[in-house]
This record gives structure tokens, C-alpha cells and sequence, in this order.
């Protein structure tokens, strides 16, 4: 089971791809959905493998994306 | 959409980082690859996890991309005139000294228009807490050619190439006497989270060279592709060499990019020494004449 998820806000993604080429597990893609400012928001091909660990996050120069550990109480804890 | 990246509804945790940041002001100017915003996130956990009370934080910029910050993270802010964040920051420190001052500005601004501030201010130790973007040229008033755009780069004022060696900017502050020297790229949040974490807490002029893209101004006059190459790049070019003494750390084109932690000194900062050299006439706060 998933040990993470990621949570998009599309309207802010710009589509740079910073997120999609240094997630550790590669569990994202740029979709092909766009959103209003026609850029491509990323989603998640192997959300199986998401380890909740916020690089993407770390990365995101637009905060559009952030990972954040799913079950117990780990709800919204970042990796140190 | 599946149900992970619907943002339709507030259901669920929030980004930590917007905690921070000025919601009001987002999405930022910045363009599509530009890493100041990569910067902002090491940032911001940082700041999160310094302990400080953030009200007693205060963040000066100057003119230019990386100016931008100041207006984004919600913390007392001055957005001051071009290349004078420094002499803004001091005055600051000085008035009001229990406050944690830091310049967060670009290098166009902090190391070519303002440079002379820069040398000063780490001469005198002023503790204030420098984190200079470094893309290699005044990228928002237009593309031009600054300290750090390295030989033979186009820009739009040297179209025909730069005929300027580039400043070496960990060495230069060292050898003014900054307590503090680091370089990170935007490939190592980690690395330069924990580097801001280290300099929030030190006493005396510290100082973050932060190397970062910019597809619109210099990659895209350089033929060096996206945001995204700069990033893969910084990747394949990084060597981390702490402690590595700040002349051999030049950036040469092509070359490895010697990141790290540089300097950790020890140094009576400016008000200590006023402190210490004015005695019982020394007063911390306000004019005792009125
Ligand atoms: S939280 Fe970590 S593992 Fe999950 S998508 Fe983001 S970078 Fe990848
Ligand atoms: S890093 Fe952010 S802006 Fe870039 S593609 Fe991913 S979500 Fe979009
Ligand atoms: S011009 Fe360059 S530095 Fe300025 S926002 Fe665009 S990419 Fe970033």
C-alpha cells in the first residue's frame, strides 16, 4: 500500500516538470489535461509507489504540488 | 481527476510551506522553470523549523526577480530601491537589533549594483543573513550583463559576448570577512534548507549563494534549453565540497560546480564591537536625548 499522496493545485502548476524528473520514485507524470493558463498539471501514474516524502514539493517552484504520508497519524507530516 | 489531485475542495492536509507564504499573491510572477521559487520552499522550511518567532523576522529585497520574494513570504518586508537592500537591512539591524534581518535579492542586484554594499557589509560584520539567487544576470530589467554572467555569454548587452571575467562570489564575501559562506544549487533543497537553517541561527554576516535557472533571460540567449535542463545540468555538474577554500571554486563553464558549506567562522559582529568600544555610553534602544 501507498505510503503517501500528493495533492495538486493545478491552477498554480506551470508545467515545469521539476516535480515529474526528481521524484526518487517516479511516480508522476505532466498529465494531459491542462489547466486554465494552458499548462499541463502533473498526476500520478504509480501512486502505489509514493512514499509521501515532499520532494516534489521541495521542487515545485510554484507550490502547486506537495506529498504528505497517508494512514495513522501521519496526516500532512513532512519528511524531515 | 482522480480523488489525489482534486483541488476542487479544502478537504485534506495543505501545502506546509503556504503557512509562510502570501496566499493573496500567488500564482507569482515568476516563468515557467525559473528556480527562485524552488529556492523560496527551502526557505520557508526553514524559517518553519528555525524556531524563530517570525514576527521578529524581517526580510529585505531588492529590484529584480529574486526581489519578488520579499512579497511572497509573510514576514515583515521591505522592498527597496535597486541594489540597496543591504544598507536598508543594516539600518535595520542596527535600530532595532533583536530583529533577524535577511536579504534575499538576486545577483544582479546584490553583487553588480550593489556590490560595494555587499563587500561592506560582510567587512563589518553587520549580522544580517544574505541569500543571493544567482542566475547569472539581471534578468527582470531585461537580459543585461551582470558581475556574474561568465565569459563569452550572450546577453543583451553583450551581444557579441562578455568580455568581463565573472565574480567568484563565495570568495569575495570570504575574503571580506562574511562568518558565514555557502553555494547551493536549486537541485539541493535539502542541503540548502539545512544552509539557511544554520545561517538563520548565525551571529554575523552570513551568506547564501544559491545558483538557479532562468529560461527566459539566460538560457534562452545561451541556446541552454529549459528550467528543467538547467536542474538536470546543476545534477550532473555538482561536486559537494565543504570547507573547500573559496578561491578554487570559480565556476567555469562546463566545469564541476563546487558546492558546499565554505566558511564557519567566528568574528565579533558590528554591534558587539560598538558594544564593547562604547561601554556605559552604548544605549540598545532609542534616542536618550528625547
Ligand atoms: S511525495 Fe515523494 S514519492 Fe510522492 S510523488 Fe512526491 S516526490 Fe514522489
Ligand atoms: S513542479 Fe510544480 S509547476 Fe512544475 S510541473 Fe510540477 S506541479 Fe507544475
Ligand atoms: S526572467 Fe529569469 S529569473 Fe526572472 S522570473 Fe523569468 S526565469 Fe526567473
Amino acid at each position: 500500500m501507498a505510503k503517501g499522496s500528493v495533492r495538486v493545485t493545478a491552477e498554480r502548476c506551470k508545467g515545469c516538470g521539476f516535480c515529474v524528473a526528481f521524484c526518487p520514485t517516479h511516480v508522476l507524470q505532466l498529465s494531459s489535461a491542462f489547466n486554465s493558463k494552458g499548462y499541463h498539471p502533473p498526476s500520478m501514474i504509480a501512486p502505489e509507489k509514493c512514499s509521501g516524502c515532499n520532494l516534489c514539493g521541495m521542487y515545485c517552484p510554484d507550490f502547486a504540488i506537495f506529498g504528505f504520508r497517508t494512514g495513522d497519524s501521519q496526516k500532512g507530516k513532512e519528511a524531515a | 481527476m482522480s480523488d489525489s489531485d482534486c483541488n476542487l475542495c479544502a478537504i485534506g492536509p495543505a501545502n506546509p510551506v503556504e503557512s509562510v507564504l502570501r496566499l493573496d499573491r500567488i500564482p507569482t510572477i515568476w516563468c515557467p522553470g525559473c528556480g527562485i521559487g524552488t529556492s523560496v520552499n527551502s526557505f520557508a522550511f526553514a524559517l518553519m523549523n528555525s524556531g524563530l518567532d517570525l514576527k521578529k523576522v524581517v526580510i529585505v529585497s531588492g529590484i529584480g526577480c529574486s526581489g519578488r520574494v520579499s512579497g511572497y513570504v509573510d514576514l515583515d518586508a521591505f522592498h527597496t530601491t535597486h541594489g540597496r537592500a543591504i544598507p536598508f537591512a543594516t539600518g535595520l539591524k542596527l535600530a532595532n537589533p533583536e530583529l533577524t534581518v535577511i536579504v534575499y535579492s538576486g545577483d544582479g542586484d546584490l553583487t553588480s549594483i550593489g556590490g560595494n554594499h555587499l563587500i561592506h557589509a560582510a567587512r563589518r560584520n553587520v549580522d544580517i543573513k544574505v541569500f543571493c539567487v544567482n542566475n547569472m544576470i539581471y534578468a527582470m530589467t531585461g537580459g543585461q550583463a551582470a558581475a556574474t554572467t561568465p565569459g563569452a555569454a550572450l546577453s543583451t548587452t553583450t551581444p557579441y559576448g562578455c568580455f568581463e571575467p565573472d565574480l567568484n562570489i563565495p570568495h569575495l564575501v570570504d575574503a571580506a570577512g562574511a562568518c558565514y559562506v555557502a553555494r547551493w544549487t536549486t537541485y539541493h533543497v535539502k542541503q540548502l534548507e539545512r544552509s539557511m537553517g544554520e545561517a538563520l541561527k548565525k551571529k554575523g554576516f552570513s551568506f547564501i549563494e544559491i545558483l538557479s535557472p532562468c529560461p527566459t533571460y539566460f538560457q534562452r540567449k545561451n541556446n541552454m534549453g529549459d528550467g528543467l535542463a538547467a536542474m538536470e545540468d546543476y545534477k550532473k555538474r555538482s561536486k559537494i565540497r565543504n570547507g573547500a577554500p573559496t578561491g578554487e571554486i570559480a565556476i567555469v563553464p562546463g566545469g564541476d560546480i563546487i558546492v558546499g558549506k565554505f566558511v564557519d567562522r567566528e568574528r565579533l559582529d558590528y554591534l558587539a564591537l560598538m558594544r564593547q568600544q562604547l561601554g556605559s555610553h552604548y544605549h540598545e534602544r532609542g534616542c536618550q536625548t528625547c
